[in-house]
């Protein structure tokens, strides 16, 4: 070991490039997934239009026939979005919970955020309450919002307690998802048999009510959140090698884990309250992102998004070709599709998993 | 020359202090300083504070050309393993770019390379850190630390987890990569046969207070050992007149 050490062996910095380009041509062909899988989306349905109709009928709206047109752009379009828009949202949430909470099992289920939008949405269902009195027609998802942002103001503010550490923030979490759930159950138990299939509708999540205000609002916590999250990604890559390793790196830990707390809540808020409940894109699709490219979060944060998105889109897909015309609740089959996939991923690169 | 010294240094967690008062004569560029002293009196504290990621009384009077910086002193924690799927290349990269933007210069990674190189780890640079031994994960620390090319680095016990060859390379490197880049480097170390040959001074740290510092060889004392390590201890000349510390008994 010298001081002067050997630059014999320069290869390092060709093979970080090399790297580097490997990881952005892994996002390119995520991003051509995605595209192909929202064109097979828009396709796919009661009627089915080929590929190239498909295709004309978006870049070339005005040659489109009539009906081609509505069908596309106006009834599927804002659901294949909402989709993409949702799963980009969902898994985004979940990678920086696992990031900030040093957990692997952290996603918007663990914090009780999906809980509490669960409950607030029941609330309204079952009996007419809303929370927000001025928008009644909005009430399920305005009452869904606000209870899961009041759960993450909740967290927020326990976190910046003195001596509170990232495993008392997930056990408060579980606590949150024990409680909401129970006060679900107990409306559950109250409701009405109408208002009871509407609640369990309701936690199923689904995207058949997405409209473009919707998909517009979806999106556009995306666009705020991922700058912010990228203006801080070395600090977010620093925070994996643990608290005190990025302190030392000069990261203000403290206050990057509150303010991405607070983007974690809108992430994971917005979606939930206007689609339900659904899982595992959260958790799984930032695992999915992680074991592609890397923790490195300039790459980390766009394949999470696109992971989420893939994941959520392609169910669209799958779930219409395996029961054409019945279209059922895309949670559920999330999770039905997403488990033997995961699994599979797992055991083929354990070295990349967490 | 770079020069160090402390000044009724304290840090506070909660209200109480728990290191306080610590006044040091003055550390020079080039020199090695030990910080030795018990389980849990005070080191890792010591450091955090002087790195200012703690707050508390007094003040640290740094001389250098760099000294208004923030990353003239840098500080290295003890190795906690890390299981982020990072190779070891990004992690110090990672440690380069805080603070800076998303592009990364040539002779930034052109520096990790000599770097990594220098510590005998080029090897390691595409492994993930998951995959590396407690010796491998303490090398890639002194890595990351030194890529901000600090002016002070203060190291929490980084033999700790090294077999003899590695703890004697990683000393006798950084002993002399401290001449070379005229660097104070403190050091936490449980070995104090260690800090009589590596390092010309020596700061002994007991239930929070500074209560000896000077040349190694005259503040590690029998009476010393005796008082703050309750062990009852020779330091004897070897054949090459090197003194050594023989260990006896715990003290009555």
């Amino acid at each position: 070991m010298s001081v002067q050490g050997t630059l014999a062996d320069k290869t390092g910095r060709g093979l970080y490039r090399d790297l580097v380009l490997k990881r952005i041509l892994v996002l390119c062909g995520l991003l051509t997934a995605l595209a192909v899988s929202l064109s097979l989306d828009l396709s796919l349905g009661p009627a089915r239009y080929p590929l190239d109709e498909v295709l004309s009928a978006l870049f070339f709206p005005g040659s489109a026939e009539l009906q081609t047109r509505v069908v596309i752009w106006d009834i599927r379009m804002p659901i294949a979005l909402m989709a993409i828009s949702v799963g980009g949202c969902l898994a985004l949430a979940g990678a920086q919970m696992q990031t900030i909470l040093a957990n692997p099992l952290a996603s918007p289920f663990t914090l009780g955020i999906s809980a509490a939008a669960g409950f607030g949405a029941a609330l309204g269902l079952v009996t007419g309450v809303a929370i927000f009195p001025a928008a009644v027609q909005y009430m399920v998802p305005i009452n869904a919002f606000i209870m899961a942002m009041a759960a993450s103001l909740f967290i927020y503010a326990f976190s910046t307690f003195r001596g509170v550490t990232v495993q008392t923030i997930v056990l408060l979490g579980i606590a949150l998802v024990f409680t909401f759930n129970a006060l679900l159950s107990l409306l559950e138990y109250l409701a009405s048999e109408q208002a009871l299939a509407a609640v369990v509708f309701w936690t199923m999540g689904s995207l058949t009510k997405a409209t473009w205000t919707k998909v517009f609002a979806t999106f556009a916590v995306l666009l705020v959140c991922i700058p912010f999250f990228a203006r801080h990604s070395w600090a977010l890559t620093a925070l994996r090698l643990g608290d005190d390793k990025a302190a030392s790196f000069g990261v203000n830990i403290r206050s990057l884990r509150l303010k991405t707390l607070i983007g974690v809540s809108l992430l994971a808020a917005i979606p939930v309250s206007f689609v339900g409940t659904i899982g595992f894109v959260g958790l799984v699709g930032p695992h999915i992102a992680r074991m592609l490219v890397g923790e490195d979060q300039r790459v980390f944060l766009p394949a999470a998004v696109l992971c989420g998105a893939l994941m959520l889109s392609a169910t669209s897909v799958v779930s219409k070709m395996l029961l054409p015309g019945a279209i059922l609740p895309i949670g559920v089959i999330t999770a039905l599709v997403g488990v033997p996939f995961f699994f599979a991923l797992i055991f083929a690169d354990r070295r990349n998993s967490w | 020359m770079v020069t160090l010294k402390l000044d009724g240094l304290g840090a506070k967690y909660g209200s109480a202090l728990t290191v306080a008062d610590v006044t040091t004569p003055e550390l020079k560029g080039g020199e090695m300083t030990a910080v030795i002293g018990p389980n849990a009196a005070g080191k890792s504290t010591l450091f955090k504070r002087i790195a200012e990621l703690m707050k508390g009384p007094g003040t640290i009077h740094l001389d250098g050309a760099r000294a208004e910086q923030k990353e003239a002193i840098r500080y290295m924690p003890q190795d906690t393993s890390a299981n982020a799927v990072l190779t070891v290349y990004e992690s110090v990269l990672l440690a380069a770019k805080q603070g800076q933007g998303w592009r990364v210069q040539d002779h930034e990674l052109t520096y990790i390379d000599h770097l990594l190189a220098s510590l005998q780890i080029s090897d390691l640079a595409f492994r993930n850190l998951g995959e590396l031994s407690g010796g491998q994960r303490q090398l890639v620390s002194i890595a990351q630390a030194l890529v901000r090319n600090p002016e002070v680095l203060m190291m929490d016990e980084p033999t700790s987890a090294l077999d003899l060859y590695r703890q004697v390379e990683v000393l006798g490197y950084m002993h002399a990569l401290a001449r070379q880049k005229n660097m104070i480097v403190l050091i936490a170390l449980h070995d104090l046969n260690h800090a009589l040959r590596y390092c010309a001074n020596t700061l002994v740290i007991a239930d929070g207070r500074l209560v000896a510092a000077g040349p190694s060889a005259e503040v590690i004392t029998p009476e010393l050992l005796r008082t703050v390590y309750k062990v009852d201890a020779r330091i004897e000349a070897c054949s090459r007149g090197e003194k050594h510390i023989i260990i006896d008994r715990s003290a009555a």
